[in-house]
């Protein structure tokens, strides 16, 4: 394994002065062991995000970055390092806790969309509604699914929508508990560019509207470029 | 291009999943219910098999229902062969304790020829091998009497009008494979004191035997010569047809239970094609590679086809080894049926067990395996390229064929095999039509549900496939116990108590004329009520019409049976309120003109129709009559009722014994004792006490049957993994979405146990609705009972099916629960 240096190590910009800071990683490591040596994925990345940011964790393939984002959110436990997320301790808490904070803090949409083929698209949305114990899960659901022009798409099941549809119904599904912090992973990569960039605007807008932090993995630069800061990956150490 | 390594190979890998467990599990469960009833079966007839001479008590048995003609031991002695002889017919025997009813075997002192008696001291004594039978002057007792009449050995009992000293208590006769299935103990006597007990008289139903013995040769010539000189009521019987009965009612007991056992093969192909279609649907990509690196198609079929045999053997011999256990107990729990120690069984339930494993590999998994055949190359360049896919139903042809077969073979006549092939098809269609509907249904639920039970309901909808062969395959297998259950202690029970309290309870027979009055006035004089007496003529059908009536002319063995012996003729002025005319009218009062009635049953078996004219032969003379009515007779009625009816004038002047049925109050079994110490030539049966064991012997074999029915649940339970295995990778998957929106661990076991709790709830409802309709069938059908719905059947059915469904699934479904959400949702992405 390659050693790394403590100024490395801490190659990363931090959240601008002043501003709250909503994630914060510190030497977070992603190792695994393969039958010939010790693959290191992501390498002690330390790096802060202010709270309604928009950052693109950028990198080529294999970079690592897909397993960073999954770190952040808690959705992969890494080897060492700790994560903070509003300012609690991701990692000092259960698989269970890290779900609760998820479903209270934030919300994720995935390259591939990852809606649930038994569920309508209202269902979907409901869904992390209803995981948290809101009552109104219908009414919430319906409204944000008027927001991403869905509204008459409620009773369909996935497989009855395009690619696109379905993206914008993960979307609904991300915003509808209204998180702090919005992760995405790789957005558009299973879209064409025009629903591509109707997805983005509709990002951007819920991101503004809500004031909820966007952090998401790309490789497109475009849309790096829409981001107010970005987060390099490569091989897996990160670099302002 | 060397096919076997690389197939070893990749199973080594493969052998882990879940669907090779599944495949594994699922022809363990069925070769086990198949080996077990067959390995059960052949140590009883290895039994039979190796014991037939002992069995018979010598090489070559005489049975006749008079004494064996002089002729015959002339004949065997001339020959050079040993003789013995028996005389057996059931009496009351009594002793300081009381009365009991004996089956009574007077022997010959040379009796056994085959075999050897044990006897011992005391009941459940040490025992030991004995040479010969006893002495003139001793008997020798089964235990029963012993605490029934104080029949202890030095005691003295009374056998008819002898005085007889108990000298042992037999442990085992050579000749008595099934007394499970005898009315009475044993007595054992010397046939020097027969003539003393004075028993044998006219009109008892005595059974004469002569046995011989010697070298196969000059045992054939006489079996050959004697065979043809045969007469009336006489039959010979030689090793190979011994105990023919007995031989006949195993193979059909076998069947039975062999046909219940298939009920799991057909669940485990269920489970068998689920698991092999998965596994094909995950070998897709390897496949196409394979294609792109040159394999040819044979290449990839043999390549995974050595790896279902492979699996298919371990899953064979596995269990063919769990069968040859599970006999054990089958063995233990029947073996009050048989007094002889079973031998260890053969090798051909095993080969059994592998013929139903290949046929369940090679129907089911095939058409998944040429599936793979047909993966294009381009798939491995694109992910999205679809596989040709079979129509399924013509793909399972070759399985459910090969299905119907096994079950036409099982039933051993294609009849009764089509009638099982159709009984298994209703069941499951219908099983399958009412889950449909009931999945709709709950389906429906779902608006309604919140949170994780929403969920649950709605995944049961979307793999309503998946949820309906789950449903299916459990409800079948719970209602097959389900029943069981009913009919083991609601029916039977029911029937029981559907009785009028006043029925009798005892049967005396063998009454002679000259103790009629005697008889009536000891009843009288006790304060019962004067049972009604019938009388009873013994004849030999010996023409029906024109026709003259031999055995021989009958396919049907009861009727040959019944054509051999002599039947019980009787005669009544009056038709009985428990006989009712379905053919033909019943004399009036006054017609002098001969005339018969028939039961139908009879009738039916005999071809016997109104008009018909039957000859009897009675003691020698030709009794002929038209037969003018038919009968439908309440058997259950437990009144002395008769096949055979002639009107008043035509059997007085033969020889006739009595014969009557009454209840005798509990308390009150003194009458017993007294009315045979008064009359000692009459036969009391205690009918409570065979109804005891027909409870007993039903008891037994519905355990034998609920055992084989534990392999259905077994496989319903196989299915239901093989539905978890194939929707494994769609749960990790959901599990890792919600875990990702924020679901407790609790909430996601919640989504699963609502969805698992549904398909055992349906389940639950599917077997009751059965198991209640076709009890309602056997109740008011078979045993005439109104049906009384009964509560517990549909709450034992949910218990069974949620409780047990949930817990299986919950286990089944760990993985999905318990996977990180990134690793998972990167595994099936």
């Amino acid at each position: 394994m390659n050693a790394i240096s403590k100024s490395e190590d801490r190659r990363v910009a931090p959240a601008a002065a002043g501003q709250p800071v909503i994630v914060r990683a510190e030497g977070l490591t992603k190792q695994v062991s393969t039958p010939d040596h010790e693959l290191v994925i992501v390498n002690g990345a330390t790096f802060a995000i202010g709270a309604g940011d928009s950052v693109a964790i950028v990198g080529a393939s294999g970079s690592g970055k897909s397993t960073l984002l999954g770190l952040l959110a808690g959705l992969d436990v890494p080897s060492s390092g700790r994560v903070w997320i509003d300012g609690e301790d991701l990692f000092a808490l259960d698989e269970d806790g890290r779900a609760r904070l998820r479903g209270r803090l934030v919300g994720f949409v995935f390259q591939s969309f990852q809606l649930l083929p038994a569920l309508t698209a209202l269902e979907n949305v409901m869904l992390p509604l209803e995981l948290a114990g809101l009552a109104d899960a219908a009414a919430r659901a319906s409204l944000v699914l008027d927001q991403v022009g869905l509204a008459d798409r409620r009773g369909h099941y996935p497989r009855q929508l395009s690619g696109g549809e379905q993206q914008r119904v993960a979307v609904a599904r991300a915003f509808a508990t209204e998180p702090k912090l919005l992760f995405a992973d790789e957005p558009t990569g299973n879209l064409d560019s025009a629903t591509g960039a109707q997805v983005i605007e509709l990002l951007f807008r819920m991101n503004r509207d809500h004031g909820t932090t966007l952090v998401l993995v790309t490789h497109d630069e475009a849309l790096a470029a829409r981001c107010d800061r970005r987060i390099a990956i490569s091989a897996g150490v990160v670099a302002a | 291009m060397n096919n076997f390594p690389i197939a070893m190979r990749m199973l080594r890998r493969n052998a882990h999943s879940g669907e090779a467990r599944v495949l594994f599990a699922a022809l363990l469960v069925a070769v086990a219910s198949v080996t077990t009833v067959g390995f059960f079966a052949d140590r009883v007839k290895g039994a039979l098999d190796r014991q037939a001479n002992e069995l018979l008590g010598g090489d070559l048995v005489v049975i006749a229902d008079h004494p064996v003609p002089a002729a015959f031991v002339e004949r065997a002695r001339a020959g050079g062969l040993a003789v013995a002889s028996t005389t057996t017919f059931p009496s009351m025997v009594s002793g300081a304790d009381g009365t009991s009813l004996s089956e009574i075997k007077a022997v010959s002192g040379t009796f056994p020829l085959r075999g050897r008696l044990r006897v011992a001291a005391m009941p459940a004594g040490p025992d030991r091998e004995v040479e010969g039978s006893p002495a003139p002057g001793t008997v020798w007792v089964g235990g029963p009497l012993v605490s029934r009449i104080g029949a202890a050995v030095g005691q003295t009992i009374r056998v008819g009008n002898a005085p007889l000293t108990v000298a042992a208590i037999i442990t085992r006769e050579p000749d008595s494979v099934l007394d499970y299935f005898g009315l009475a103990p044993r007595l054992l006597m010397n046939d020097a004191d027969l003539a003393a007990t004075g028993l044998v008289q006219v009109g008892s139903r005595v059974t004469h035997r002569l046995l011989v013995a010697g070298d196969v040769q000059t045992v054939e010539r006489f079996d050959a010569d004697m065979r043809a000189r045969l007469g009336r009521g006489e039959r010979i019987e030689g090793v190979r047809d011994a105990r023919s009965e007995v031989r006949v009612s195993l193979e059909r007991a076998q069947r039975f239970l062999g046909l219940a056992s298939l009920l799991s093969v057909i669940l485990a192909s269920v489970a068998v094609a689920l698991a092999a279609r998965r596994f094909s649907m995950r070998q897709t990509d390897g496949a196409a590679m394979m294609r792109c690196l040159g394999a040819a198609q044979a290449d990839i079929f043999a390549i995974n086809a050595w790896q279902f045999l492979a699996l298919a053997a371990a899953g064979c011999a596995a269990g063919t080894l769990a069968g040859y256990g599970a006999q054990a107990v089958l063995s233990h729990w029947l073996s009050g049926f048989f007094n002889v120690a079973l031998p260890a069984p053969g090798w051909r339930p095993a080969v059994q067990g592998a013929v139903i494993g290949l046929v369940l590999v090679l129907g089911f998994t095939i058409p998944p395996l040429l599936r793979l055949r047909n993966v294009p190359t381009l798939r491995a360049l694109r992910s999205d390229v679809a596989v040709a896919e079979p129509s399924s139903l013509a793909a399972y042809a070759l399985g459910l064929g090969s299905l119907a077969a096994l079950i036409v073979w099982q039933a051993g006549d294609v009849k009764l095999g089509g009638l099982a092939v159709g009984g298994f098809a209703l069941a499951l269609g219908v099983a399958a039509l009412a889950g449909y509907g009931l999945i709709r249904a709950l389906s429906r639920l779902r608006a309604g549900a919140t949170g994780p039970w929403r969920y649950g309901l709605a995944n049961l909808r979307r793999r309503t496939g998946s949820s309906l062969v789950q449903v299916m395959a459990l409800g079948v297998g719970i209602m097959a116990m389900l029943l069981l259950m009913v009919v083991r202690s609601d029916l039977i029970l029911k029937w029981q108590e559907s009785m009028p309290a006043d029925m009798p309870n005892r049967f005396a027979l063998n009454i002679q004329n000259d103790q009629l009055p005697a008889v009536k006035a000891y009843f009288a004089g006790l304060g019962l009520s004067t049972p009604d007496l019938y009388p009873m003529v013994r004849g030999r059908l010996v023409a029906i019409g024109d026709r003259p009536v031999s055995p021989a002319d009958f396919e049907d063995q009861r009727a040959r049976r019944l054509v051999e012996r002599e039947f019980n003729l009787s005669w009544a002025a009056d038709l009985r309120p428990d006989n009712q005319i379905v053919g033909g009218a019943w004399w009036k009062p006054g017609e002098a003109d001969p005339q018969f009635s028939v039961e139908e049953g009879i009738a039916k078996t005999l071809s016997i129709r109104v008009g018909d004219t039957l000859a009897w032969d009675v003691g020698g003379t030709r009794v002929s009559a038209r037969v003018t009515s038919l009968r439908k007779v309440e058997w259950d009625s437990f009144k002395a009722n008769f096949f055979v009816i002639a009107n008043p004038g035509v059997l007085e002047a033969y020889p006739a014994s009595w014969i009557t049925s009454f209840h005798l109050p509990s308390g009150r079994e003194e009458v017993i004792n007294r009315l045979v110490e008064r009359f000692p030539n009459v036969s009391v049966i205690d009918l409570t006490a065979i109804m005891g064991q027909v409870k007993r012997i039903s008891d037994q074999v519905s355990r034998a049957v609920e055992f084989v029915f534990l392999f259905a649940i077994a496989a319903g339970v196989v299915v239901l993994f093989a539905a978890i295995t194939t929707t494994q990778d769609e749960r990790v998957f959901e599990g890792a979405v919600m875990r990702t929106l924020g679901a407790s661990r609790r909430q996601m076991m919640l989504t699963q146990l609502s969805e698992f709790l549904a398909i055992g709830l349906l389940s639950g409802v599917v077997a009751a609705a059965g198991a209640v309709g076709l009890a309602i069938v056997l109740s008011e059908r078979v045993l005439g009972v109104p049906y009384e719905f009964d509560w517990v059947v549909p709450v034992a059915g949910l218990l069974a099916g949620g409780v047990g469904v949930a817990i299986a699934g919950l286990l089944g479904t760990r993985r999905a629960v318990n996977s990180p959400p990134l690793a998972a949702i990167r595994a099936v992405t």
